[in-house]
């Protein structure tokens, strides 16, 4: 990246580049390695809103970001997976890792009992070590909001609540916002919305985007995580394209998965979002977070997310105000890999609580 | 109209980009990674403070492979007639690891009587055993070969690692898993061959003389051994000086698998001694050669008018083809894979790149930002990227050419890296503004130096690609079938990459033509190669 000195706005090199090469004469220089696009913060204002205002523009935005490749995608994954990770550096991910969990449950029978169980190992993972951080948020149904909020109280611990109909979303955009209203009020930190999947697919990217700006205004000053369900998507240029259209209806958070939804994350998946956040950040200044759900059930796995994000996006993104793991049962393969790593041998599964 | 993004780390400063992370801290810091957008990263992060382990960021430890799989002896002979053998005149001379110069051991320096010794009884064996062999026979020691490579995989991996200073990630991924793949291929036509396109009664050549470059050393011999014994013909196989080591190992695989005596034969030392007594000999009916085109012209003399049968495979300066519509981060990787890939040293290395000029700034932008996560580095490190060169004299080669790329008005770029200061190192680096008369443009340089050109439109790309003396590969990125169709039967190149690049598998032919050579390995061309047909 070239551009560290400057500010991004200035050198905007990715979609709007490439949306306005065909529109303006580039004063490229080539060569000098200096970013020539000339885009101002103005302009990418202006083009943002621009998308937000017309569809045609929205459409003609998306079909042009660059395609991805899927046997080159799934290649550079099954690269970065080769990467070992030992001793300190295993570690400090295994820590890392464990303050980045969204400690989860979403299911029809879960109740006031399973979460409060659940804020507890939430606010103090390991009851035998102090050391351990506490995880980034419990995940919870809306209702059960005000009970993990109350729990929560005086902790780092955010309440986030799935909302808009969760995990279709299939219902109205009255019925979406009242749920996600619901939430906030109880209290929830943040929001973990679902994209209208069948308005995607069908190429009303428009409908998509007035929800998902409808859904972040009804958040107030909760955090909006949008999730696309990337398993119904299929395509990697579909992913790109729902990340691109996430972040311009204004996530603070792009998701892959519900969770209910096979598969769920996978390492390329999370590898193209991840080049759409970089990408959308150095486009617009904006930081937006990744959170990587469904499936992933232990230390390994979680570690080879941390080293795609540290080798795609950088050490900015790997923080827990950036980069989450939806999971349950991770968490105590976490703990039970960490106690490994510092005592040399092994504990027992029961050594640590079921949520 | 950023302000209307909440951004999440109240750290950062509004409207910068934080630097990707140079993860290499010891090896590879960011050149450009100024303080001011380190020192906002708070390593604890907005949301929780604490201990992370004792370090600071993720800074990948230390995860060398262990060497004590690999049980060097301090002294190795010549491979003769089944048995590991002095050299007649007592001479050798020593390997070393590129790395760190250390001398890894002490190998047999063949002379003409050596090679008079392998290339007769490799004669008597392909008369008397492996020539009237039924095919079915020949593809059960074949294959028998192939299981002991993969058993042995992770010794054969640290071995080539030492000797040739490649990384281990990719002596392990590729170079042995496609040494194994291609016994396991030729092995499944030994009983085929009158199915292979060749007429009813292919017969074997006879005796083979095969020389092989210090690159790709235990992959090499697998490409040429492999088909040479499918279709019935014995070896002597002559690999490079600088790498003997993994050549002597897979002939203790061989011993292992029980082949019978003669078969197979190595024969170490210089090129010039070892080598050319080799392909001059008259008990020789087939030179196959991977090389640099100076010797494979040498060696094309010696041999004119003895009807020996020859294939070459050359030198390259191979073009890697980006096109506006590529899928922008997987040529960028694919253009990492093309010349970073085992340093270089690769024949068909992707060393110019063609980028249509629309996209230029933005490709070669992203290429940098990725070049600085390369990781450079201790060889035997499974997290290292790019390893040393192989020897002193294609570093300093490098190095003469990387120095007339600037003198000749190119902009040279390079991560920052601290290199060891022991062994052969070069880092990555990229020149732009280079014009298509350079040297940098024109000559092979064999190591990891890019050279980025432009062009505006597909013919243009075209007439660039194939201005050069080689011709043995290319890649093309774009999203359009058709233009990928059209520019591989413009392209004279042997192999065309398709939004891919420096993909091999033994079914697909692999060979040049030019001054890249001629003459395929791999498939049922490759087979051909050594059939009387």
């Amino acid at each position: 990246m070239e551009s560290e000195a400057r500010t991004t706005a200035e050198s905007g090199s990715g979609a709007a580049a490439r949306l306005e090469q065909s529109s303006r004469p580039s004063a490229s220089t080539f060569g000098t390695g200096h970013s020539i696009v000339g885009s101002d913060s103005a302009a990418v204002g202006e083009m943002l809103a621009d998308l937000r205002r017309s569809e045609t523009d929205l459409r003609r935005f998306l079909h042009g970001l660059p395609g991805v490749d899927q046997v080159g995608a799934e290649a550079r994954a099954a690269s970065l997976v080769t990467r070992s990770i030992k001793t300190s550096a295993k570690l400090w991910a295994l820590e890392m890792a464990v303050s980045m969990v969204d400690l989860t449950t979403l299911e029809g029978a879960d109740t006031p009992g399973k979460v409060l169980s659940l804020c507890a190992k939430a606010r103090r993972p390991d009851p035998a070590d102090a050391s351990v951080p506490p995880v980034a948020a419990v995940c919870i149904y809306p209702d059960l909001v005000p009970i993990a909020k109350r729990a929560l109280v005086g902790t780092s611990v955010k309440v986030a609540s799935v909302a808009t109909a969760f995990p279709s979303g299939r219902a109205s955009l009255a019925v979406k916002l009242a749920d996600v209203r619901d939430a906030v009020t109880g209290g929830a930190d943040e929001v973990d919305m679902v994209i209208d999947r069948g308005a995607f697919l069908s190429g009303r990217y428009g409908l998509v985007l007035e929800e998902v700006q409808a859904v972040k205004e009804a958040c107030g000053r909760a955090h909006l995580k949008v999730i696309l369900e990337t398993g119904e998507l299929v395509t990697y240029d579909n992913v790109r394209r729902a990340s691109y259209l996430a972040m311009v209806g204004g996530a603070d958070f792009i998701k892959t998965s519900t969770g209910k939804v096979s598969p769920a994350a996978t390492l390329p998946v999370a590898l193209v979002m991840l080049e759409a956040v970089r990408d959308f950040a150095e486009l617009t200044g904006a930081l937006v977070g990744v959170k990587v759900a469904g499936g992933i059930r232990n230390a390994k796995d979680a570690i080879r997310y941390l080293v795609i994000v540290n080798e795609t996006v950088g050490e900015a993104w790997l923080d827990p105000s950036l980069f989450r793991f939806g999971a349950s049962s991770l968490l105590n393969d976490l703990l039970r890999q960490r106690s490994k790593q510092l005592s040399g041998a092994y504990a027992g599964s029961e050594d640590f609580s079921i949520e | 109209m950023t302000k209307s993004y909440p951004t999440h780390k109240p750290e950062a400063e509004p409207g910068t980009v934080p630097p990707l992370q140079g993860d290499v801290a010891e090896e590879i810091s960011r050149p450009d990674a100024s303080g001011q957008s380190r020192g906002s990263d708070d390593p604890a992060g907005g949301l929780v403070a604490t201990r992370r382990g004792e370090q600071a960021s993720f800074t990948y430890a230390p995860a060398p492979e262990s060497r004590s799989i690999v049980h060097l002896q301090s002294s190795y002979g010549l491979f003769i007639d089944g048995a590991f053998v002095e050299p007649a005149d007592g001479n050798a001379y020593k390997t070393e690891n590129p790395a760190t110069e250390e001398v890894l051991a002490e190998v047999a320096a063949a002379g003409l009587a050596d090679v008079d010794r392998a290339v007769e009884v490799a004669g008597r064996a392909q008369r008397e055993v492996w020539g009237p062999m039924s095919g079915a026979e020949r593809a059960k020691y074949l294959f028998r070969v192939a299981r002991i490579i993969q058993e042995r995989s992770r010794e054969l991996a640290v071995l080539e690692s030492l000797d040739n200073g490649k990384p281990i990630r990719e002596s392990r991924d590729v170079d042995v898993p496609l040494a194994a793949a291609h016994f396991f291929y030729y092995a499944g036509w030994a009983d085929k061959l009158e199915y292979a396109g060749f007429g009813p009664h292919p017969a074997p050549i006879g005796v083979a003389g095969q020389v092989i470059p210090w690159n790709f050393p235990l992959m090499m011999a697998a490409w040429k051994l492999a088909p040479a014994l499918a279709a019935g013909n014995t070896c002597v196989l002559k690999p490079a000086s600088t790498t003997p080591l993994t050549a002597l190992l897979l002939a203790e695989i061989i011993q292992q698998a029980d082949l019978p005596p003669g078969v197979v034969n190595v024969v170490t030392g210089a090129g010039s001694v070892a080598g050319a007594a080799l392909v001059a000999h008259p008990g020789i009916d087939k030179v196959a050669f991977t090389g640099s085109t100076e010797v494979g012209k040498d060696l094309q003399r010696a041999i004119a008018g003895t009807g020996k049968h020859l294939t070459l495979e050359l030198g390259g300066k191979a073009a890697n083809i980006v096109f506006e519509d590529a899928p922008l981060d997987q040529a960028v990787e694919g253009i990492v894979n093309g010349i970073f890939f085992n340093q270089g040293e690769v024949c068909c290395a992707g060393s110019r790149l063609l980028v249509q000029e629309s996209i230029a700034d933005t490709v070669v932008e992203r290429l940098k930002r990725r070049l600085a996560t390369l990781r450079v580095g201790d060889p035997l490190d499974k997290n290292t990227d790019l390893g040393a060169i192989n020897n002193a004299a294609q570093l300093e080669k490098i190095r003469e050419l990387a120095a007339a790329g600037e003198a000749e008005g190119a902009v040279r770029w390079s991560p920052s890296c601290t290199l060891p200061s022991k062994g052969y190192w070069f880092a990555p680096t990229v020149f732009t503004n280079v014009s298509q008369a350079h040297r940098i443009a024109q000559e092979e340089i064999f190591g990891p130096v890019l050279s980025v050109l432009t062009f505006r439109t597909p013919q243009e790309a075209v007439a660039k690609a194939n201005n050069t003396v080689y011709g043995l590969s290319a890649g093309v990125w774009t999203e359009k079938g058709s233009r990928i169709l059209w520019m591989a039967g413009q392209l004279r190149a042997g192999v065309v990459w398709a939004n891919s690049f420096n993909r091999f598998d033994p079914t697909s032919p692999f060979g040049g033509y030019r001054e890249s050579g001629f003459g395929r390995e791999g498939g049922r061309q490759g087979l051909g190669a050594y059939l009387d047909v």
